[in-house]
């Protein structure tokens, strides 16, 4: 049991290691800003999330277990506000390009 | 004054388990007096609300299935963003659009603006009055936002309140 637990864990950790070394890739594959930000969030759920989650399955069931699960509950609550300070800071500054955007009018819903 | 209680109890909760200290008295008693701390420094800065009532559970309990299916959608949004990354062609289309959310509250709103930034692939850029503006990595992410499964499920979050 122990074993099984251990290789899961260390598949879940390689699993996150994957996903954030993917949202590096596309940080720097990503055309402008904007974009970006997509990319750099897959490091920031999942990336972040399933390397923590491994780290859980490590630790059992102890209190390191819970302040894991903290960072990560504390991680996944301010992410998304840091995330929108800067998007929406790039946006109103009129001296940053604007973001690229297909080519078709964008859909809009009243 | 309940106020203050709930901030405490909360407070000396997360205190406690952040400390794993259960059997050390003097540790014990430090930790009570400095969350009694942040309870007055709080009421001194007027921050405990006086309008929610304390202990009260704003949300009812579709929170507890809006959260698995949240976690779903990043799994799945991860998975199709991380496609598009390692796909050589880089096949991305940025939009831009426009939201009308329907939750009432100022929270509903803000845990809906969370929840789109939250999932990649998706960034609430300005949330001001009644309107969203949301940049989409794809235009498909974009039209799975408008179609607003999201946003009846986070408008049902706050139903009954």
């Amino acid at each position: 049991m122990a074993v099984l637990i251990d290789l899961l864990s260390w598949l879940i950790l390689l699993g996150g290691v994957a996903f954030a070394l993917i949202g590096s890739v596309g940080l720097l594959r990503m055309p402008d800003f904007y974009t970006r930000l997509h990319a750099a969030g897959i490091t920031d759920t999942l990336g972040a999330g399933l390397i923590l989650l491994g780290l859980m399955l490590q630790a059992g069931w102890t209190l390191i277990s819970v302040k894991l699960l903290l960072i990560l509950i504390f991680l996944w609550f301010t992410g998304p506000i840091a995330t929108h300070a800067l998007s929406r800071a790039a946006l109103l500054d009129p001296d940053n390009p604007p973001p690229i955007l297909h080519e078709e009018a964008p859909p809009s819903k009243s | 004054m309940l106020h203050a209680l709930a901030l405490w109890l909360f407070c000396f909760g997360l205190w406690l388990l952040l400390s794993g200290y259960f059997d050390v008295p003097l540790l014990l008693g430090f930790g009570v007096l400095s969350c009694a701390l942040v309870v007055f420094v709080a009421w001194r800065t007027e921050v405990i609300d006086p309008e929610e009532r304390p202990l009260r559970l704003r949300f009812n309990l579709h929170i507890f299935s809006y959260w698995p299916w949240l976690l779903w959608q990043i799994v799945l949004s991860n998975l199709d963003v991380a496609k598009r990354i390692l796909d050589p062609r880089l096949p991305i289309s940025p939009t831009l659009i426009t939201l009308r959310p329907t939750q009432r509250s100022d929270l509903g709103r803000v845990i809906y603006a969370n929840s789109i930034t939250l999932t990649p692939g998706t960034v609430t850029t300005a949330l001001s009055g009644d309107t969203l503006e949301v940049h989409a990595l794809t235009r498909e992410a974009a039209d799975s936002l408008l179609e607003g499964d999201m946003d009846r499920r986070v408008t049902r979050l706050e139903g009954g309140n």
